[in-house]
This record gives C-alpha cells, structure tokens and sequence, in this order.
C-alpha cells in the first residue's frame, strides 16, 4: 500500500502542538508503517513538497512569511487540518493584535535594549499588523481545538484520516482543552 | 564579498537562518544566527491580572512551558512577598525534574542523534528519528521512552501534559497522591537505565567526535548559571533556603561574580539588539558588548558547580572531567552535560519523592499583590530563564522584561558558527555535508528559538550567495533525495 504523505507546518504557534503529536511516542512509529513525514521541523525537507494528502498547521499567520508558508502548503495539501486553538482561533499570538506593532517591538527592542537599541530590520521577516488564523486566508478542511489538542486526539484524527476518512471533531473537543 | 544563507534551520526547535560572509577568496569572515519571529509578549501582558502570568507565559514555547511557568509563578510569589509551603517547592521540583528529562531526551534523541550516529553526511531524507528507528531500533526506543516518562511525571502531577495550570502563583494547586508518587516511582529504575545505558553509548562515540569538540563553539567565555551555597548544580533555586542565586564564572572557572541577587540581575546582565535578528544579544554588563560574552545551558551549569550531588551523575561528571578538564570550553559538551544532568533529574526526582512530607497537603499560599515588582529565576532545559514583572496596586501587570535561556547564548552561538564555518568552509566547495555541520553547532546549544523571540517557526534548508549589494547570485535548496546533494557555493565573478 502506498504511504499517506503527510506533513506539519509551524506558523506563529509555540510547539506545543508539535509536541502534542510527538506525546504520540511509540504510536508514532507504528503509524509512520501507513504514513510519510515529508515535510516538518523533524525532518530535513528544504521545501514544502508538492502532493501532500494531509497538512496538519499549527500556529497562526503573523508575517508575510507565515503567508507565504501557508499559501504554498494549502496550494499543495489535498486535506489542510488547523491544529490547535492558534491555528483555529489566533489565540495567543493574537493578543497583540490591539496594539501598533511600532509599540510592540519598541517595548523589546527599545525600551528594553542597553546595547544597539533599534527594531531589527534585516533579514528578518515583515510583520502583520494583526495575526488571523488559517481559515482567514485559506480554506481549511478540518478545525482541531485545544491549546494543545491532546495526543489521544491527534492519534484519532490522524487514524481516521489514514483510513481514508474524514472525522468529526465536534463531537470528541472542546476548546482550550 | 558573498553570503551564504542557510535558510530554515533544521531539527531545531524554532526558525532561523544562518548567514555566513565570504570574502573573495573564498574565507570565512563572519556568520550569523538570524531568528526569525516575533510575538510580542512583553507588551500584551500588560494590563493581565498577575496571576494569570504562569498559564499565559507557558505558551511562550511547548517544549519547556513548565520553566516558563516556574519562572513566572516564582516572580508572582515574590510580588506576593510569601515564601511558599516546603512541599509545593519540592513538587515544582519535580515537575521542573521531570522536564529537564524530557526536553534533554528530544534534543538528543529526536533532534541531534541522527547526526550524531548516522553522520554528517547522511542522507537527509533519513536524518531523523524515523531513520533511527529504522537503523538504530533500540536507541531511538530509548529516546522515545524516556522523553515520555518525562511528559507522563507532568501529567501525574499536573494533570497534562503540555500547558499544564497546576503551577500557580504561592506553589502549586493541587498535592500529589500517594498513588502517584508510587507510580513515579515505580518507573525510575527504568528511566535510570535508559540514562547510563545512553551516557554508555555516548561515550563510546566520543572518540569519533574529537573533530566536533575541537570546533563546535570551543573558546574561552565566561559562564552563568544559579548557584547553590554548597557548590552542586542548582536547577530550581530555592527563596526558602536563599539558594538559587546568579553565579559568573570565568573561562578558567574561577567565580567571578556571585550571589546576585534576582532582583539586581539588570546589574550584570544588559540586552543588546542585533539588527538581523529577532533574538536579543544579552552580554555581561561590566565587560560591556559584545566584550561580555558568556554561554549558559547544561555545559555551563556543569562548569560552574562542583559536582551535582547524586551518586550517579557525580561519577558521570567525575568520568566527564577525567576525559575533558573541569572546565570544558566547547559547546559540543553540551551533548554530554545533558546526559549527565538526565542521570541527576532522575536521582533526584526520587530523592524528593522518598521525602516523608511529599504527600503534604499545604501546598498552596494566599496573598494579593503586596509588593509592585517581582523577578523569578531558573535554570530551564537551556540554561537560565529570567521572569521580570512590575504590577500596579490592582495587581495588574504594568510591565514585563523576559530573558530566556537560548538568549544568552547569542553571541556564543555566533562566535561558534564563525568557528565551525572558518574549519569546514574556508578553501572548501559547501556541501551538503558542510551545512549541517553549521545547524549541527547551533543544535548543540539546543537553542529554543521560539523562547527565543518569544515566538516560533519553520524550518528548511535554503542557501542563497548573495554579492556585496545584496543581490543573489545563486540559490540552492536542499533536495529531499536519498543521496546528499552536491552543493557548489561559485565565487563571485
Ligand atoms: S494552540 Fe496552544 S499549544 Fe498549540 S501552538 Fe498555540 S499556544 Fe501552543
């Protein structure tokens, strides 16, 4: 049988739910018999591979990078899951969405600076003035909440979709769980 | 001039970039370590009830959220101006035990050990844990277990495992059954083989390693790290006992500056800002920056204590120096460190569960705000994590400064890539190879580049030769193929 190709992305989140999938310890390699990881931060990819059949997203879009990311991987992902509540609602990263980005990098890198005060500027992605999550900007298939969703979750979601079916979240999370 | 731009740092947990300048004859001139997100936390705390700091700083980072937690509930205690029940400390003990293990068990066996037993040169499609549970079964076993009796010790206690609110402002909120602590208990002899059969595996390697040693970050800097009265290695710190304060150690290991205070940290330590990065540069203010460079983190800790104090770790570290000196100046050490410090976690967590009074049921003090600013301290997985916060009568937080542990190695991180790349690609065609070598150094340091920035990312591997103005002369991306491509970096015409 042909394995599953699947790959993780990590937008503007804070790993905890990449770590959630990696609480899937020794599941994980039973499952990696069905599935590929091809693209990931635990993997050696350079780009995001064309014909990918699940994307799970964690985090949400802050930066014309994040954009980018994004873009390419709906473009490419027959199945795009927001996992987690950054990816599903902007969560954390969203709550600083109320305040001019000049304050907030003036805080860290100003305010907060003793040595070469000034907003880093090269090299460095450009900011969004407000962070949005994953469906803002492309469509998503399946929203899995939680801030991590738990591993016993990640583990259903990702069994069922290697079953070549498509679960109802509603019915097993609630948010911020 | 050209630069070579490693884009996408790989199996780090976080996203960078790694620049490195070559002049026209093909030499190294600099390198660099660009940190890519941002997110602002210092900022959209304000105005949050203090005691909310400990859930909402977790989600600074996944991997280490119970040091963000500790650091934070220990700013609030002292905002508070309480000293918390003896139990709730032993049990944020643990629970900061249980985490060192498990982020130590993902840096090294998730993230660094197909390097480290595949090689450098290894394919990259196979370069990850899949590949050494193909390869190496019962290693990557190892690394799988152990990383989960971590996770699993959080959840006995804190009730999950990732962002858990069982760590809260005057100690924790809830105390620990006896059922569980059998539980955790029942389990250490385990954990503890998987930690010395490791240490044993490691070891073997080092022989093969004498190149990486030599020049992945080995040069004089000085050391920070908290320290306890009696010498030994000091994670937690304890305000019960006035333990756990700074420590500076020179490249010799001679203490340098002590007992500071965490209140008086902005005495010592100043922020500077590299205008290619989202990670600030903090530096040793006497010696002002970038002069005061200092390295923090599991090579650092074991520099700066005389010994851990257990039985295990102690002749782990005595085996350690016998080979490489009391002092060991690479970073490449930090691999080693954090076994032996593995090994310590696990002693110690059950020297504390054996406590008679672990089951006490006081583990929690009341208070409101009584004093308007606050400052926690500990040593997380990456070395020392700094939680400063200013809160208005009301209790509302009215000003945040955070230092994570990654932080402070930014200069050394730097210093290290110039090292690595001057050896590996001066004269040199860059190859495959050669460029996870760089990534190999900055994984040594195991830098949490979403602490980093208070933020987080992706990661691939992306080199671009850029002339002087900037422009791009060639682009070569990593392929996912079985064979490590052969990558040429052409000087510029
Ligand atoms: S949902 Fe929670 S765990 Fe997941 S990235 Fe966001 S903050 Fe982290």
């Amino acid at each position: 049988m042909k394995k599953a190709r699947i790959a993780t992305l990590w937008l503007d989140g804070c790993s905890g739910c990449h770590m959630s999938l990696l609480d899937l310890d020794e599941r994980l390699l039973e499952l990696a018999d069905r599935m590929e990881l091809v693209y990931s931060p635990l993997v050696d990819a350079a780009e995001f591979p064309e014909d990918v059949d699940v994307t799970l997203v964690e985090g949400a879009i802050a930066s014309d990078e994040d954009e980018k990311k994004i873009t390419l991987a709906r473009a490419r992902t027959r199945l795009l899951i927001a996992l987690g509540d950054c990816a599903v609602t902007g969560n954390v990263p969203a709550m600083r969405n109320n305040i001019p980005l000049g304050v907030l990098l003036g805080r860290s890198y100003i305010d907060l600076a003793t040595a070469n005060p000034g907003v880093p500027e090269s090299e460095v992605p450009r900011l969004n003035p407000h962070v949005i999550p994953l469906h803002e900007l492309v469509p998503v298939d399946i929203f899995v909440p939680g801030c991590p969703p738990s591993p016993a979750l990640i583990d259903s979601l990702l069994s069922e979709v290697l079953a070549g079916r498509t679960p109802d979240i509603a019915t097993v999370c609630h948010f911020g769980n | 001039m050209q630069t070579i731009r490693i884009d996408g740092v790989t199996r780090v947990e976080g996203h960078g970039r790694i620049t490195i300048q070559l002049d026209d004859n093909g030499k190294v001139q600099d390198a660099h370590l660009h940190v890519l997100q941002f997110r602002g936390f210092e900022k959209f705390c304000e105005g949050r009830p203090f005691y909310e700091m400990p859930a909402l700083t977790a989600r600074i980072c996944g991997i280490c959220p119970i040091s963000h937690s500790l650091a934070s509930a220990k700013a609030c205690d002292a905002i508070m101006t309480i000293r918390i029940p003896e139990t709730a400390e032993m049990l944020r003990r643990i629970v900061h035990l249980a985490q060192i293990i498990q982020s130590h068990a993902l840096s090294f066996f998730y993230l660094s050990s197909p390097d480290l037993l595949m090689g450098w040169d290894a394919s990259p499609a196979e370069r990850n844990i899949f590949g050494i549970a193909a390869k190496h079964p019962e290693v990557a076993l190892d690394g799988i277990r152990l990383r989960k009796w971590g996770q699993e010790v959080i959840e006995l206690l804190g009730g999950k495992r990732i962002h858990t609110s069982w760590i809260v402002p005057g100690g924790v909120a809830a105390p620990l059954t006896a059922e569980k602590r059998d539980e955790i208990l029942r389990r250490i002899p385990e954990a503890l083989a998987i930690a010395r059969r490791t240490i044993g595996l490691f070891r073997n390697m080092m022989e093969k390693l004498s190149d990486e040693v030599a020049a992945f970050g080995n040069f004089p800097t000085m050391f920070m790290a908290l320290g306890r009265k009696d010498g030994n290695l000091c994670l937690y710190g304890s305000r019960r006992r006035h333990e756990g304060w700074l420590r500076f150690a020179d490249a010799d290991g001679t203490i340098v500056a002590d007992n500071i205070h965490p209140n008086d940290y902005q005495q010592y330590i100043g922020e500077g800002v590299d205008s290619g990065s989202f990670m600030k540069a903090p530096y040793y203010k006497p010696l002002g920056f970038p002069a005061g460079i200092y390295r923090v983190g599991p090579a650092a800790r074991l520099n700066i204590a005389r010994q851990c104090g257990t039985p295990l770790a102690d002749a782990a570290l005595h085996d350690f120096r016998m080979l490489y000196g009391v002092v060991s100046l690479s970073s490449f050490h930090n691999h080693y460190a954090r076994l032996i410090e593995t090994l310590y976690a696990i002693e110690r967590m059950q020297q504390i569960l054996e406590q008679p009074d672990i089951l006490d049921t006081d583990v929690r003090a009341e208070a409101r705000a009584n004093e308007s600013e606050g400052v926690g301290i500990v040593e997380a997985p990456r070395g020392t994590l700094i939680h400063h916060y200013k809160v208005d009568s009301d209790g509302m937080i009215a000003g945040v400064n955070l230092i994570v542990a990654t932080a402070h190695n930014t200069l050394a991180m730097n210093r290290g890539l110039l090292q690595v790349a001057d050896k590996y690609l001066s004269g040199h065609t860059a190859n495959e190879g050669i460029l996870n070598r760089m990534e190999g150094l900055i994984r040594s340091f195991d830098p949490c580049l979403s602490c980093a920035t208070h933020a987080s990312g992706r990661m691939a591997l992306e080199i671009e030769v850029v002339d002087a103005r900037g422009f791009v002369i060639t682009r070569i991306v990593r392929e996912d193929s079985s064979e490590p491509a052969e990558l040429t970096v052409p000087h510029r015409e």
